[in-house]
Order: C-alpha cells, then structure tokens, then sequence
C-alpha cells in the first residue's frame, strides 16, 4: 500500500523528479501560451491559432517516423501551413475561415496517413495529438525556455503595432507600421509557441492554453500588460492544479491541465458577469443617493 | 510637383475599392491651414476618398499627393479619425491609452514614451473632453465617450494634416460645438483639415466645400458650392421618392 503523503499538494513534486519536470514544462507552455494567446485572443485568431495547431501534425508524424527532430518537423510543417493559407486567402474567392479550415483538416489527415505507416500508430498519434507531459526531458525544457525568450523578446518589441492592430489594420497602417510583416510575424510568434509546447500538452491541445488564461485576462483586465499577467497565473495555477489531480486520481496530465484552465475561464466569466451586472445595477442607484 | 503652400494636390483623381470607381475626375488643390468640407449621403464617395489621402486606398487613376509625396507615407504628419472606430469588447485598453496610441506614429518600435508624450496625450484629453473617463475600459464608454476618445487620439499625433471621417457623429450639441472649436484651433496653428460630414452647418465655416453623389457635384467656395440646386442634386441621387 502506497504511503500516505505528509503534504499532499508539494510531495509529488519533491519526491518525484519527472513531476518537477512536467511542472516545469507545463509553466513554460503556460507562460509562452500566455503572451501569444493575448494578441491571438485580442486580434481574434483563434481558428488560424488552431489551424496552426492541428497543421503541424503531419511534420512531427514524418519526423518520428525518419527518426529526426520532432520540433523540426513541427517546424517545417508550420511554414507550409503559413504560406498555403495566404496563398490561398490571397488567390482564392473563398473567405479565409473556408480556405483555413479545409487546409487544416486536411493537413490533418495527412498526419493521420503518415503515422498509419508507423508500426506504433496508436501511440504515436496519441502522443502528438495529447503530449507525452511526464516524459519531458531537461533538453525539452532548455528548448522550451529558449522559445519564450524569443517570443517575448518578439512580442515586446513588436507590441505597438501588435495592440494597433487588435483595434484596427487601418490604425497600425496609418501610424505607420506594415500590416503584412505585422500579421505574418505574429503568427510566426504562434506557430514557435505551438511547437515549444506540443510535446507537453499535445498538438489538440495546446489550443485550450493558448486561448482559455488569455480570455480570462481579457475579461479581468484594464491593460494589455496586465492581461498577459494574470493569463501567465492563470495557465501555471492550470499546469499545477492539472498536474495534481493527474498525480493524485491517475488522470491524463495534458488533458488535466488544459480542463482546468478552460473550467478557469468559465469561472471567471460568470464571476465577472455577475459582477459587472451588480455593477450596472448599482451606478443608477448611486446616482439617486448623489441627487 | 509640389506648390508651396499647397497640403493636398489632386488631378483626375479617381477613388474607388478594387477597380469599383465611386467617385472620378477629382482636382483638388488643398492649400496649408484650409478646411475643406465633403458633403454627401452615405455611398457618396466621402469616405473612400479620405480612406485614399490616408493611404488606406490606393487611387484608382490619376496623381494624387498629400504634403508632396504619397498618401500614407507621411504617419507622423498626417491623422486619420475613421467611421465608427472599432471599439472589440475584449480589449483591455483605457481610453487614455487608445488616446496614447496617437504617438505611435512618432514612438515607432523602439523609442521610449517621454514627458512630452505623455502631456501631448493629456492635452488632447482636456481639448476632446474626455478627462472625466480617461482612466475608464474603453469596453465601459458610451458611443460618444468612444468618439472622444477617438479624436483625442488624432488630435494627439499633433499632424500637419487631419482626415476627419465624420467627427461629430455620436456626439450632442455640446460635443458638437466642441468639435467645431478643435477643428478652429487646428486651423488656427497651420493644420489643414478635411472632413466628411452630413451636416450642412459644419460646411459653412469651410474654405472649400465638395458636394458628392457618386461625383463631384460642386466644389468651391460655401456660398458658391452650397445652392440650393447642387445640395437638391446631391441630396436627391439616393431618395427612394
């Protein structure tokens, strides 16, 4: 009989090296996720977000199967996602969400035909669709913190015309700044925060972290900095409150982590309506006793 | 070739969106300080043709050129107050910092925010009048706090050049009258400005008023350009009746 735990909430932690690991990797995901998921939330790219997610799929599956780096595949299979979809935006009638969303599925099924070829499909379909989170490694994480350095190096640097445009292209363009370059390299910035974190919480995902700690700041905060904020607690409160149930109730870690942080919105959008309708209510009433 | 003391300079301009003409054979010689009015009813052509000085267009044929080189390649000397600025329910953003956005232009990428910035954004805020929410959610403003909010922005990129896309819409007397002051004070520091309006009374203090319906109905002097029969015939294009 396994022994009790002194400390239920710290112990698996300490005692265990792969959940300091998978605790690290999931903050990592969480803090990348967190500065890209604010714009692609505030510039609403949630479908090209996802489009990138799923797109990747195909890469990594014939980098397992030729035996090179996964990321690499990831990362060449994001560059074709990229370009066919303003290709195909650009050239075609179709609206962009048609053309996007066929591109994705089927870049999808191209993933599912190549692992098909694997002697392993199962598993491996499973860990590109879900992540392998408790088997990260300490090459994992070093890659993983490089790519948040870099995108929020990017992220900084780029914020002006990053916000201009979530009110308006015509604004970043009549202050100056290229729409175009603008666009392509904030997806640039989700498609890096999507290969530093599939291999945590998987490529079907990554979408719940990118989006659900950024929506919650979205609706908390008066600031874009405060907003990246609050999506950073929000994403590493999931990763460990996640990774503490998966510990404790022997359930899917990635799966864990990205419930609770989308369960997190949904908290906090009932909270905040109820609130801003007390609020409503309250202000007329104000109003009176000024009178 | 640019004449000295001449803004904005057009010759058989035409404006439209992808090969679409709305309006053509637009000469324009906009000299620096003016107020030109562009009268007309909704698809009239007024808005694509401030979209197209604010280089958000490209023109459909003819020259066109705003402080002698083309439209949009001049951001820190040229402000543009669209239609119905977008206002996302999801941004976290104050109205002090959309106001603060005007400096963007100047800001680019990498310089810092300076003292004088920072008082430019806060004199735009007293002129528009929009202290008293400044530091409110843009989500929380009503319509015509959002367009104060919007001109305080303009007005704080402190152009040579102001594009107004309707200004006062949303607004009551108040802001109306408070709009019409700004516009005079620009004018009176050297600025050029060119509005859309719906409003026959803003044109009046107009150096130049252009009545458009799909094209140029009149362009000149408010006295001359503002008959009874071009306003009938600008008016009129669109009546059901």
């Amino acid at each position: 009989m396994p022994m009790l735990s002194a400390n239920p909430l710290l112990d698996p932690f300490t005692a265990n090296e792969f959940m300091q690991h998978a605790l690290f990797a999931s903050v990592l995901v969480a803090l990348v996720c967190a500065v890209a998921g604010t714009y692609v939330v505030l510039r609403g790219l949630s479908f090209v977000g996802d489009a990138l997610a799923h797109g990747v799929v195909p890469g990594i599956a014939a980098a397992l199967i030729f035996g090179v780096s996964g990321v690499l595949g990831a990362a060449v299979s994001a560059a074709v996602m990229m370009t066919g979809v303003s290709l195909i935006t650009r050239k075609s009638r179709l609206s962009s969400d048609t053309a996007i969303g066929l591109f994705f599925v089927g870049m999808l099924a191209l993933g599912v035909i190549i692992t098909s070829r694997s002697t392993t499909f199962i598993g491996d379909i499973t860990r590109i669709l879900f992540g392998e989170l408790l088997g990260v490694t300490t090459a994992d994480l070093l890659w993983q913190f490089a790519a948040l350095v870099v995108v929020a190096c990017v992220a900084y640097v780029a914020h002006r015309p990053f916000v201009l445009m979530s009110i308006d292209d015509g604004l970043a363009r009549t202050s100056g700044f290229s729409v175009p370059f603008f666009h392509s390299l904030m997806l640039i910035l989700v498609a890096i925060t999507v290969i530093a974190s599939f291999q945590s919480v998987g490529t079907l995902l990554v979408l719940g972290m990118l989006i659900a700690p950024a929506a919650a700041g979205a609706l908390l905060a008066r600031r874009v900095s405060t907003m990246m904020l609050i999506a950073a607690a929000y994403g590493s409160a999931a990763s460990y409150l996640g990774l503490l149930a998966s510990y404790h109730y022997d359930l899917a870690a990635g799966g864990s982590i990205v419930f609770i942080a989308v369960l997190l919105f949904g908290i906090t959008a009932v909270v905040s309506s109820i609130v801003a309708r007390r609020k409503e209510y309250e202000i007329p009433h104000q109003h009176e006793h000024r009178h | 070739m640019h004449t000295p003391g001449c803004t904005i300079k057009s010759d058989s301009l035409a404006v439209g969106y992808a090969h679409h003409t709305i309006v053509g054979g637009l000469n324009m010689h906009v000299m620096t300080g003016d107020l030109v009015a562009l009268i007309g009813t909704n698809g009239s052509g007024k808005s694509t043709l401030l979209k197209t000085l604010a280089g958000l267009l490209p023109a459909l044929s003819g020259s066109v050129s705003v402080l002698a080189s083309e439209p949009g390649s001049a951001p820190k000397r040229v402000a543009y107050l669209p239609q119905h600025p977008v206002s996302s329910h999801t941004l976290p953003l104050r109205a002090r910092d959309v106001v603060a956005m005007g400096r963007y232009a100047h800001l680019g990428l990498f310089r810092r925010e300076s003292a004088t910035d920072r008082e430019l954004v806060s004199d735009a805020i007293t002129r528009a009048g929009a202290e008293g929410f400044a530091d409110q959610p843009l989500r929380q403003l009503s319509g015509g706090q959002q367009q104060r909010t919007h001109l305080a922005q303009v007005l704080s990129r402190q152009a040579e050049v102001l594009l107004l896309d309707e200004p006062t819409a949303g607004l009551d007397l108040t802001g109306k009258r408070a709009v019409a002051d700004i516009i005079a004070a620009e004018r009176a520091r050297g600025v050029t400005v060119v509005v859309a309006t719906h409003d026959l009374q803003d044109a009046e203090t107009a150096t130049a008023v252009m009545l458009l319906a799909q094209r140029v109905v009149a362009f000149g002097p408010p006295a001359q350009a503002l008959s009874d029969d071009n306003i009938r015939e600008c008016f009129g294009f669109t009546q059901p009746h």
